[in-house]
Parts: C-alpha cells; structure tokens; sequence
C-alpha cells in the first residue's frame, strides 16, 4: 500500500515542454545522450498517455492540484506533502507558481460544485471570501484609525494640560459647551487647566510659562522613551513609515512578522505616542502599514488567502488603499494611490476590492467622527473662491520649491540614515529617539506653530481667513476700523499680527525643515506625509500672503488690473498654503495622480485640481532632475531590498549569458540528475550548497532540462518520507522520472520525488536580450529563470542577480566583489545531534556561485544588498 | 505558517472588537444633549462687538434666529446683521472618546507591565529554567511540520503551550530584534 503510494506520488504534469524538446532535431545535435533521452521522455509519454491532456501542461501538483487523467485511484487518498510550496523569511515568491496554485484551487472546487449542497456551499464562501475578508479590512483599519485619531488628539494636549471635567477630553472637546461670548474670551476655558496652573496656581507669568516649558518636555520625553521601549521589547519591525517593506512585500518579498499580531498592537499604540510626543512626524504612512496588518491577519480566515502568497498580495493592494482611505479622508485617492505607489501587480478585480475597502473604512471613520467635524480629517478645508490665471506663476514657483525641498529631503535623510546603518551610532536607537524628542521639544515650545500639533497647523495655514477667524494669520489691519471690514475688501493690508506671524512660519519653516530630515528613519513609527505636507504649506502660506500683499500695494500692475478689481477678493492664501502642501509632497514621493486626487478629495473643490496639478507636475520634474528615486525607492535601495521596480528601464544591451549565474570563472551549476542520485548525495549536494533550487536534468552526460525543484521543498520532502515511509535509508534511489529506474534487487526502495518538482520551469536562451529577460520578470513575477543553450542547461538568473546586474550597469563598475547576501543568519550544525541531516530551512534567496555560497560568513555579514556605499 | 506565532498576542482582536461594540453603543447614544451644538459667531456690526453663541438646538433650527438670542441688534437690523453670523451644526460623541481613551490606556498600561515582567522579573523567574533550551531545537524542525502536528507535540495543559507559545514568540522577536537593531538590514 504504502509502496503504492509512493510509487504514484506527484499528479502526472509530464509536459509538453519534454515533448517538444525530444524532437528529431536536437536529438541528431545532441549525439550521444540523446538516444537515451529520447527513450526516456519517449517512454513516459507513451505509458502517461499525458499528452493527450494539454490542460495539465501547467499544473502546479502540490496543494492539491485535481488528478489527471492518468492518475492512480490511489493519488485521490494521497494528500500533498505538507509544507511544500511554502516559503522561507526573506524569500522571493515565484507569482506564476503562486497564481497557478490558485487556478488549480479554483478549478478543484468548481468541479466538486455540482456534487453536493454542502460543496456548492462552500464554492460560495469562496467566491465571497474575497469581498468579505477586504470588508473585514476596512471595518479593522477604520476603527483602528479613528482610535488612533482619538488617543493622539488627547495625548497631544496632554502635554499642555488637562481637562479637569473630563480627564478624556482634548483641549477643543473640553471647551464645546463652554459660553465665553466675546470674542476676546473665545480662546479661554475654564474647565481646560494648563500644567502651571494644576502645580503652580497661576496661570501667567514667566514661572507658569517655565512650568509648562517644563511639563511640554517632560511629556514628550516620556511619551517617545515609552515608544522606542515597546518597539524595541515587542516589534521592533513596527519602527518606520512602513511604506517601503510593504511595497517590496507587495511586489513578492516574503518578510514573516512584518504584518503580524504584534506589529499591528505595537505600531497602533507607539504610533499614537510617537504623535503625540510632538516629534515631525505623521501617523499617514504608518496608517497603510496597520491597515495591511489587518489585511494579512484577516486573510488568515479564509484559506483561499492564506495558503496562497500571491492571492494575500491582493489583499494587501486593496488594504493599503483602505489605510490612505482613512488617513486622508480621501477613497479615491486611496485606490489610486495603491494602485500608482504601493502595488506591483493590481488587476482589475483588485481595483474594485481596493474601492470597497477604501469605502468601508472611510464609512467606519465616518461614524466614529473622531474630530467632531463630520469629516474623516482635521484639516478638512472648503474654498469657493476663484483662481485667475496668472497665480499659476506663484503655483509653479511653490512646484519648484517643492521639487527642490523633495531632492534634498531625499538626499539628505539618506546620508543621515545610511550613517546610521553603517556606523557605531546606530548601536544606541533609543537614546536616538530621546536626543531628537528633546532637541524637537526644547525648540519647539517657544514658537506657537510648532508647539501645536502638525495636522492643527496644517489646518490653520489651509483656512481661509474668515470672520469667524481669531488666529493670528489674519489679524489685518482694516479689521480696527469698524463695520465695512470683511466684504468690501478682502484684500488687506497685513497688520502687525500677520508680519509676527510671518517670522514665526519662517522660523517654524527652518525647524521642521531641519528636524525632519532627522526624524524619518527613528526606530518609532513615522510617517512622512504630514511633515512635508507641513512644510509646504508653510512655504505656501508666506508665498500666498506676500502675493496678496503685492496686489494690494500694486494693484495698478497691468497683471493685477485685470483680474484682481479693487474690492474683489482676489488671492487666497489658504489655497497657496495648499498648493505648496501638496507640491512638497509631490517632490519627496514623486507620487502625482493619487496625490492630486488625495488633496482635492480634502478640499472638496474641483476647481483647483489644474494649479494642484501644475504644481506637482513641476515638483516632480525638478526632483526627477536632481534624482530619479522617491523617498521610497531611495529606502528600499538603501536597505537592500529585492524590489525590481517596473517604472525604471532597461535600456542596455546585455545578454542572457552575461548575466547568469555561473560566470565563466565558477565552478559548474549545480544540478540534480533525474534518476541516479541517492538520497544521501542529494542531501550532501543540498547541505553543501545554498542554493535554493537546483535545476533536474536528464543525466550527467546530456544536460537536457527536465525540471526544477526547490530546496525547501526537497527538504521537506525528504524529511516527510522518513517520517511516514518506510524503508527509505540513506543509499535509497531518489528518481524524479513517472517510473522508478530498473534497481538491482537487493536495493533499497526508491523515493520518488515527483510531486516536488517544477515541469515547467521558465527558460530563456543564452541569447535572449536582457531586455526581454528583465521585462519577462517585471510582468510575471518570476522568481528565476533557467538559461539554456539548445536545451541543455548552462544557467539560471535570478531576480536577485538581475538586480545586482541592475546596480552594476548604474555604476558602470566592476561587479560587486562579495556575494550581497540579503539576509544570511547563522545556523547549527547541517547535522543535528541524532545524526540526522537537520534541515537548513532559513537560507539565503537563489544565488548563482558556488563561491557565493561558501563565502566566509562574518564578512557576508556586513555586506548589504545593493550596497549603495560604493556609488 | 503564523499558526505558531504568540498565542499572548490574540487579544487584538478582541480588543478591536470590543472597541466596535461599544463604539456602536456610544454611536446609539450620541444625540444626547452634550453632544450637540449649534454655534454662530457674530462679527463685530456697526457697535456691537463679535460675539459667539452656542446652543444645543436641532439642526434644522441652526440659524442665526433662532440661536442668537437675546438679538442685539433692533428689529429692521436683524437681517443685515445675520447675514454676517456663521452658524455651524456639530454634533460629537464624548462616549466614543471616552471609551476610546480608556481602552487604549488600559492597553498601554498592560503593554507597559508586561514589559516590566519581561525585562525585570523574567529573567530572575527563569534563571534557573532549563527547559528552554530544547525548545530551542525544537524550533527549527519545527516549522516545516503541520501545526496540527506541533500543537500535539507541544505540551499536554494548557498552560506548558502558552509557554511554548511565548518561548517561540520571545525568539522572533529576538531575531527581529538582530535585523532590525544590530544588524540594520531593514528599517534603517
């Protein structure tokens, strides 16, 4: 019985490719091998009867793929070996394999559909899982935003004080019944008690103003020491934006923990103290990291989901456009900004997934009203003003600011944070985070628009100036002079509140500038997009009012004349504050349509879409000339990570050949033969290799393809046989083929590893262009790709060596010299205690060299992927 | 796969959840009379100074005549002059904010002790453990195994798998630790 079983193990996926490569030509090249090659496939394929079969071409067998026609009554009892098709930490997912599983998949339950209720049943719950685990999502990421909202609010005004009412109240909650009806008291509350006045008693003087100083700190201190300590005791993987390991996860990487339990708990809470304790940062870009943690975890609900790592990308695509969703307030935006930032394979049935979670998480946040204004954003703003044409001259002038903000923001947090990884300096990450809370606190308490919240200061510079304003900014003059003030003429002159106000946003414009470079890159959750969008509101500001200014001391300049009539309300500021908002934020992303549609959905004004766009536009080009990378891109290139991004070309005019591994002076690839290897020496050439897949050929004297097994998966499959069969010893015939190879009498039995191996695997000729080769990678997915010459095996390419390919042509320098291991961790013994081979599970992704792969380890240990310290 | 992880880190999701249910309930319970208001700021007109009126009134009567009361202004003024009040409906719900702020305190202040445990009394607890180190092996075979398998492989009660739970969630968090902070691979 069990004999039986292992005899037929492995679904028949005898391809065509076999078929094809066995024709009459090749086998007059080939000379000798191919008598016996042709006898082999031939033979198969004659006792398979698989060719009458096209449709099992491009079955995956494992994870229960549906028999084919040939298969044994026997394989319908057999169940997959467990484990295989898994992935190891820090792999890259291989999307064909994973996409074919799921036809596969699908295709099983559609066929047993029709069998009995209970199947059709769960055909059903299949079908819905999708829609439902996306909904679970959105329901997840905008509770979880609006607690977010909530708690970061309260702990914001925490450091300034307290509401003696009600201990949970913020600052503004505080005062919403309170009656003060002049407008001089519209800033007092009673029931809000500052810290000078709960320790000291009084509420002014220079010993109350030190008192607060005081207290300001001390929070913000506590408030960041209390968040690096519970990123570094629990998750230390919830530190960051986040954004660029979800893009590198999205497009295939496999990072375990990264969007797990612990990472969501801590980086919703440390997210809202890093807020809260006053350092420039934003809770935006982690809000899409915590939004994808509840989409990893929910699809661990449906199976469909969780055993396939290409369906969970879906998920992810769709669950980052719910996180945008609630932290902008913005759907639409959100989808497109998954669909133009995040995302690396997004079909359409993805699009609308994105579009419903964005929806439902935007309805969650929208009942939970967590700011009281019955928006999803503190900085909710809504103009109806018009815009005359020449302001597109002051729009373009913020576009470049922005472009030249974003290429030095860029530049110069890398350097910051490359010396960070590569110094002494980044040993002390907590005291880091004290350093930078303290220098932010202690320079931000005296001037009021940093002592405040950033999202409050972005929303007092969006605001238009009103009657129903009292900040600062619009202290105009013609507001002493009585009645007329506000309709007659819009356009005021600044009185001396607006030129205090104007200094201080100067001021606060140097400081943030300066501490955001150091900010981004903290081992606290921090996100990128308040900040800049920040800075470029103040720097919109000053523009919009020294422009209102300017029309009004010259309003007889013929540009003015014709639009801007005396009495006609003529420039808005608040829009100009908005324009530089989202220029900045252009030029640090070089994000554009879905940064467009994100600020136009907080305004809800369609009219400004064409300055919002020039000014992007404009942002993005001047950044591009200073450096074609995003911020993103720049921290997934400094941290190593295997992202082939699909926006750069290819434009050189290298081979196949010249980029597979083994290079010329190498030892030979490593391969297995079909059926004339013992288990013995398939684990000796798996413990003394780290490869993580060896290419199975027809024999040592043809090279001729037959398939490609991964380690992992020969690991387990070895592992699982001497677990439940028996007789397997250590000189067993292991054999790839459908038959198991004529074995002299007295041998033990053989193991058939069919079922783990790969039919049809990719594979390109020697000769291929290397563009074709990367495009075919980009578009597929591809994990690696075998390169042949006349069907015989010469190498493989991985996506690992197209990269550094990649890095060498930028460089236009000699081939990195050590391998660039991504992650490489120490291991035991290849053989445990027992004397049994112990698997070596964690290993390094696909290499190509055997030097690569025996390399001293604790030189490899400093050498990262991609290394941009030579550039 | 994640079968494996922490089991002490479930209570997310209940967490989550409790914080839907109670939010529904304040939601339910939002209309009452604190937590709406209708507020009209007056400019300055003429004489009168600005002035700001707040009062709890339905949206449908939040306008200038009805809210600014008593009217400052004689009976042929009081268009002009609510032409240039602003009146402005909003309505909050202090229960949400309220269990909001409590939930997370209470999770704050449980993260908290539970680190304290982690780093101050574990260690001194475990000292003399030494159970701890064939867990260690058992780890790396164990993830290619079925988790049903290694849950039955586990301890019998329940309270040896919480430990195996914790022990095996204590060491991706050690080894997260390693990438992340000594050897800056990611996140830096």
């Amino acid at each position: 019985m069990e004999s039986e079983q292992l005899y037929h193990r492995g679904y028949c996926r005898n391809s065509y490719n076999s078929i094809a490569s066995a024709s009459s030509d090749e086998e007059l090249l080939d000379g000798a091998g191919a008598v016996m090659d042709f006898h082999t496939t031939e033979d198969d394929n004659l006792l398979d009867g698989d060719a009458a079969s096209p449709g099992s071409n491009y079955v995956m067998s494992n994870g229960g793929g549906a028999p084919s026609s040939t298969t044994h009554l026997l394989d319908f009892l057999e169940e997959p070996i467990p484990g295989v098709g898994t992935y190891d930490d820090f792999h890259t997912i291989d999307w064909v394999r994973e996409k074919c599983k799921d036809r596969e998949r699908h295709r099983k339950i559609n066929s047993k559909k029709k069998d009995s209720a209970w199947e059709f049943t769960k055909s059903l719950y299949d079908a819905w899982s999708g829609w439902l685990v996306v909904t679970l999502t959105g329901l997840a990421s905008g509770a979880l935003a609006g607690l977010i909202d909530i708690a970061a609010d309260w702990m914001n005004d925490l450091k300034e004080g307290v509401c003696l009412s009600a201990m949970w109240l913020n600052r503004e909650q505080c005062c919403w019944t309170s009656n003060e009806t002049t407008f001089a008291e519209r800033d007092k509350c009673p029931q809000w008690k500052n810290w000078a006045e709960l320790i000291l008693g009084q509420a002014e003087g220079p010993g109350s103003y030190i008192m607060n100083y005081f207290m300001y700190t001390y929070w913000a201190l506590s408030f960041a020491t209390l968040a690096v300590c519970l990123v570094k005791v629990f998750a230390p993987y919830a530190c960051g934006s986040g954004i660029p390991e979800i893009k590198t996860i999205l497009s295939g990487f496999i990072i375990r923990g990264y969007l797990g339990k612990w990472t969501l708990l801590i980086k919703t809470v440390t997210l809202v103290l890093a807020v809260a304790s006053g350092l420039s940062l934003g809770k935006e870009g982690p809000l899409v990291h915590v939004a994808c943690c509840c989409g990893n975890i929910f699809s661990y609900l449906f199976p469909k989901y969780s055993k396939n790592e290409a369906k969970k990308r879906e998920v992810l695509s769709a669950a980052s456009a719910a996180g945008v969703s609630v932290a902008f307030g913005a759907p639409i935006g959100g989808v497109l900004f998954s669909l133009e930032e995040v995302s690396y394979y997004f079909p359409l049935k993805t699009l609308w997934r994105s579009f419903f979670a964005a929806l439902v998480a935007a309805f969650v946040l929208r009942s939970i009203n967590p700011f009281g204004n019955s928006r999803l954003v503190l900085f909710y703003v809504e103009y109806h003003t018009p815009w005359y044409l020449f302001e597109l001259i002051p729009f373009i002038l913020l576009g470049v600011f922005g472009g030249l903000w974003g290429a030095f923001f860029i530049r110069a947090n890398i350097a910051w944070c490359r010396r960070r990884k590569s110094t002494r300096f980044g040993k002390y990450p907590v005291l880091e985070v004290i350093l930078v809370t303290a220098v932010t606190a202690v320079f931000a308490f005296p001037n009021p628009y940093t002592r405040q919240n950033t999202s409050e200061l972005i929303k007092e510079l969006f605001t238009d100036c009103g009657p129903l304003e009292s900040s600062q900014l619009c202290q105009y003059r013609s507001q002493m002079n009585g009645s007329k003030a506000f309709n007659d003429n819009p356009n005021r002159p600044a009185g001396p509140g607006v030129y205090a106000a104007i200094w201080q946003l100067c001021l606060a414009l140097v400081f943030k500038i300066i501490m955001t470079i150091f900010t981004f890159g903290l081992k606290v959750p921090s996100g990128l997009f308040i900040p800049s969008m920040a800075i470029g509101a103040i720097a919109g500001r000053i523009v919009g009012i020294a422009v209102e200014q300017l029309a009004y001391y010259h309003h007889d300049w013929f540009l003015f004349k014709e639009w801007c009539e005396v009495g006609a309300d003529c420039i808005t500021p608040g829009l100009y504050a908005m324009v530089g908002a989202a220029a900045c934020l252009g030029g640090v992303t070089r994000m554009t349509v879905s940064l467009v549609v994100i600020v136009f959905e907080l305004t809800g004004g369609l009219e400004y879409i064409v300055p919002l766009m020039a000014a992007v536009m404009t942002s993005k080009w001047v950044g591009d000339a200073f450096g074609r990378q995003g911020i993103y891109e720049a921290h997934i290139r400094l941290n190593g990570y295997p992202f082939l991004d699909a926006k750069e070309e290819f434009t050189h005019v290298t081979l196949a050949s010249d980029v597979m591994r083994p290079r010329r002076s190498d030892p030979p690839l490593a391969v297995l033969t079909q059926d004339d290897l013992t288990v013995e020496e398939l684990q000796s050439t798996i413990n003394e290799t780290s490869y993580n897949g060896f290419p199975v050929i027809v024999s040592k004297e043809s090279q001729r393809l037959v398939g490609f097994a991964l380690r992992r998966d020969i690991t387990i499959a070895i592992e699982n046989a001497r677990r439940k069969q028996e007789g397997i010893m250590l000189n067993s015939r292991v054999y790839f083929t459908q038959h198991a190879p004529t074995l002299p009498a007295d041998s033990p039995r053989p193991l058939k590893l069919r079922s783990i191996l790969d039919m049809s695997p990719f594979t390109v000729t020697d000769h291929t262009p290397m563009e074709i080769v990367v495009d075919i990678f980009r578009k597929l997915g591809l994990r690696q790709c075998l390169v042949t010459h006349n069907g015989n095996v010469l190498g493989i390419i991985t996506k690992k060596n197209i990269l550094e390919h990649l890095e060498e042509l930028k460089q236009n320098t000699e081939p990195l010299t050590a391998s660039w291991y991504y992650h490489k961790k120490r291991y035991p013994a290849s053989h445990g205690s027992n004397g049994r081979p112990r698997s070596r599970v964690h290993h390094v992704q696909l290499i190509g060299s055997f030097q690569d792969g025996r390399g001293g380890d604790d030189s490899e240990e400093e050498v990262h992927l991609l290394d941009g310290s030579n550039r | 796969m994640w079968t494996g992880r922490g089991g002490s880190s479930t209570f997310v999701v209940p967490a989550v959840l409790t914080f839907f249910l109670l939010d529904a309930v304040a939601y339910v319970q939002a209309k009452n009379f604190e937590d709406v208001r209708c507020k009209c700021i007056c400019p300055p007109y003429r004489n009168i100074t600005g002035h700001i009126y707040n009062r709890n009134v339905s949206q449908k009567d939040c306008n200038c005549l009805h809210v600014v009361e008593p009217m400052p202004v004689p009976g042929h003024d009081v268009e002009a002059y609510c032409l240039l009040c602003e009146c402005k409906y909003e309505e909050r719900s202090s229960n949400t904010i309220k269990v909001t702020i409590i939930i997370y305190l209470s999770v704050v202040g449980a993260l908290l002790l539970y680190m304290l445990f982690l780093l101050l009394v574990d260690p001194l607890i475990r000292k003399h453990d030494a159970y701890t180190q064939p867990l260690h092996n058992e780890e790396d075979s164990e993830e290619m195994r079925p988790p049903v398998d290694s849950a039955q492989a586990k301890g019998n009660t329940v309270l040896e798998r919480v430990e195996g739970a914790q022990q095996r969630w204590k060491k991706q968090v050690q080894e997260q630790r390693k990438t992340v902070f000594d050897r800056h691979k990611m996140l830096s």
